[in-house]
């Protein structure tokens, strides 16, 4: 298998602080990588400079072999890569249905959306989407009015419909219940199917569900480890970093 | 099915029964003077510089401070045509509007050539707010410049264009402004019936200037505004060159406010730099933030009102008006989440709420 992206040497400062170096990192297709490390590791960091958002100060990133470095926003989500953020950013004053057709993947040119018509295939598409997020239900009510876990349904919803190839997810289960939680899992594995993932979370059960495959350990801006889910749980440099060098030592005793 | 239409539209019967039918009606009979008829046409032209505002404000959440700009540089350029097309008729009876003739300018300055026939002066006119806005936004809105950024930075241009426009230097009358028009296309515009039909003409152009940002809108572009408002950010990572929607709606607002300024000068006779000072630009968010912002119908119904209340209220009570705008505007921002045309569905709401709480 190819890898979709491949990331060396990526460095970014901010004033001083190394936030991120990261000697490299690769992800496969249609591999769904889970991204763990303490508080200011440099995970959403790491997203920003993939979507373009933050610039880094050196290294290289190819995604499906092209260079996304310095590259606006709109060229890198043109290319395949979406991404959902941690605080979940919708149309809030835009009904559900239009938040997703908005999204949907098609030329997004001045003229095009003057005169666009609705046809049978994005409605489809939207639906099915829809159905997919658990959404169906609140097609006509205004993104506003959704709760915390649905907005957040709604963004990975627009990410999707986007037809992104890349998917970065920010913390998709942060402020939501055990139960909202277990389905946004679920939907994460149901994507992998067609998309290849980066989600970054902190919540251990979460993802314990949805680490099938690869986990990497970031700490203080470096890749300290990956591995499968257990594999990392039980490695000592992992537990002294989120634990401390005490807490460490006591377990591993 | 078809009774049920129009009793939803009732608004706009109303609006085109009162303005189309029972204003010249009362002109008519001889119960409403020319000049009240005149003040309302002229109210038209402020209602499709409200609009300009309120796609910009309202739907794109771009607050910019310099529409009243667009709206004079519209009101010149149908002012430097009038004055033209009357030459010799002036004061002085010279080829040259009379100002130049103040200032010891003793040929027309090359600028204001394109302005002697009308078809030429119409397409300037919308040509040079076009071409000002395309260049103006395009570097603001490349260097993502926004909020209360865009605001401060269109509020310096106003001022800067305002103090331009004062100087004699500049050729457009300095303080003065231009005034002493005479005819429009060969009308009297001092006669009822070029300034009824003026008024009609500006009705007609704000219902035109109103379908046509309601198709706008309403389409998916529309939506991409609203968006814009709501996140940009994500509707940048939803692939749309959000800079070319931002510049498109900045053009067209600054291309609908100068239409309104061209109506509204042949109307008052004048046009200063008074007009396009920051008051007005602000003004005008005014009456859209009373109205209710992102509702097209709020800009047009804020705009009508407000300039009514002022009308009556510097007739009846001159000196109290500015109190009167500012509780009006307090009350709005403090109770009125939708401004007044939001007024009837929140008092809908209370009464429900009630109702349902007693049950």
């Amino acid at each position: 298998m190819s890898s979709i992206l491949e990331v060396s040497q990526l460095k970014v400062a901010f004033g001083g602080v190394q936030a991120l170096d990261l000697e490299s990192f690769s992800i496969q297709k249609n591999e769904l990588r889970v991204i763990i490390g303490p508080n200011g590791a440099g995970k959403s960091t790491f997203m920003d400079i993939l979507c373009g958002k933050t610039q880094a100060d050196s290294g290289e990133a190819l995604f499906r072999g092209e260079s996304i470095l310095g590259l606006k926003e709109v060229d890198i989500a043109e290319m395949g890569i979406g991404r959902k953020f941690q605080k979940p950013s919708v149309f809030t004053s835009l009904t559900v249905y239009d938040n997703m057709l908005l999204a949907c993947r098609m030329p997004k040119g001045i003229w095009h959306s003057l005169f666009f018509k609705i046809n049978s295939e994005i409605e489809d598409k939207i639906h099915e989407v829809a159905k997919k997020v658990g959404l169906e239900s609140e097609m006509t009510h205004l993104a506003g009015s959704l709760s915390h876990g649905q907005k957040q349904w709604l963004e990975i919803a627009i990410v999707v419909l986007q037809d992104a190839k890349l998917m970065l997810i920010d913390e998709p289960a942060a402020g939501m219940s055990d139960k909202e939680t277990y389905r946004t899992g679920e939907l994460i594995l149901n994507l992998m199917q067609h998309h290849s993932i980066i989600v970054i979370e902190h919540d251990m059960h979460f993802v314990e569900q949805i680490a099938v495959d690869k986990v990497s350990v970031l700490v203080r801006g470096k890749l300290l480890t990956e591995g499968s889910f257990n594999d990392v749980r039980n490695d000592k440099g992992v537990i002294e970093s989120y634990l401390g060098t005490g807490a460490a030592l006591q377990l591993t005793e | 099915m078809q009774i049920k239409a129009v009793f939803k539209n009732y608004e706009y019967l109303l609006f085109l029964g009162v303005f189309l039918i029972l204003l010249p009606i009362g002109y008519a009979l001889d119960l409403v003077s020319v000049n009240t008829v005149s003040l309302w046409g002229r109210y038209f032209c402020f209602a499709i510089a409200a609009i300009s505002v309120d796609i910009l404000w309202g739907y794109t959440g771009v607050l910019c401070m310099c529409q009243a700009f667009f709206f004079c540089l519209g009101g010149y350029g149908i002012a430097m045509h009038m004055l033209l097309a009357d030459k010799g008729t002036g004061v002085y009876g010279a080829v040259i509007p009379d100002f130049m003739v103040w200032n010891q300018v003793d040929t027309l300055p090359l600028f204001w050539e394109p302005f002697y026939s009308f078809p030429l002066a119409l397409l300037t006119t919308l040509l040079v707010p076009l071409i000002f806005a395309m260049l103006f936004g395009y570097f603001i809105f490349r260097s993502r410049l926004k909020g209360v950024y865009f605001a401060i930075i269109t509020q310096a241009l106003a001022l800067a264009m305002w103090l331009l426009f004062l100087r004699n230097e500049t050729l457009l009358g300095g303080t003065n402004g231009l005034t002493d028009f005479k005819t429009l296309l060969g009308f009297d515009l001092t006669t009822s019936t070029t300034k009824l039909s003026l008024y009609l003409l500006s009705c007609m152009v704000l219902v035109l200037v109103y379908w046509g940002t309601k198709k706008l809108v309403n389409s998916k572009f529309g939506k991409v505004l609203v968006a814009i408002r709501d996140s940009e950010s994500r509707v940048r990572y939803a692939t749309y060159r959000v800079q070319n929607y931002k510049l498109a709606v900045f053009v067209l607002a600054a291309v609908i406010a100068a239409i309104g300024g061209m109506l509204y000068v042949p109307q008052t006779g004048i046009i200063t730099p008074g007009r396009m000072e920051v008051k007005s630009s602000i003004e005008m968010i005014v009456w859209v933030a009373l109205g209710g912002r992102g509702n097209l119908k709020g800009a047009v119904l804020g705009t009508l009102f407000v300039n009514f209340l002022y009308s009556i209220f510097t007739s009846l009570l001159p000196g109290s008006w500015l109190y009167v705008l500012g509780i009006l505007f307090v009350v709005t921002v403090l109770y009125l989440d939708h401004g007044l045309i939001g007024l009837p569905a929140q008092i809908k709401s209370i009464i429900s709420n009630k109702r349902t709480s007693k049950l």
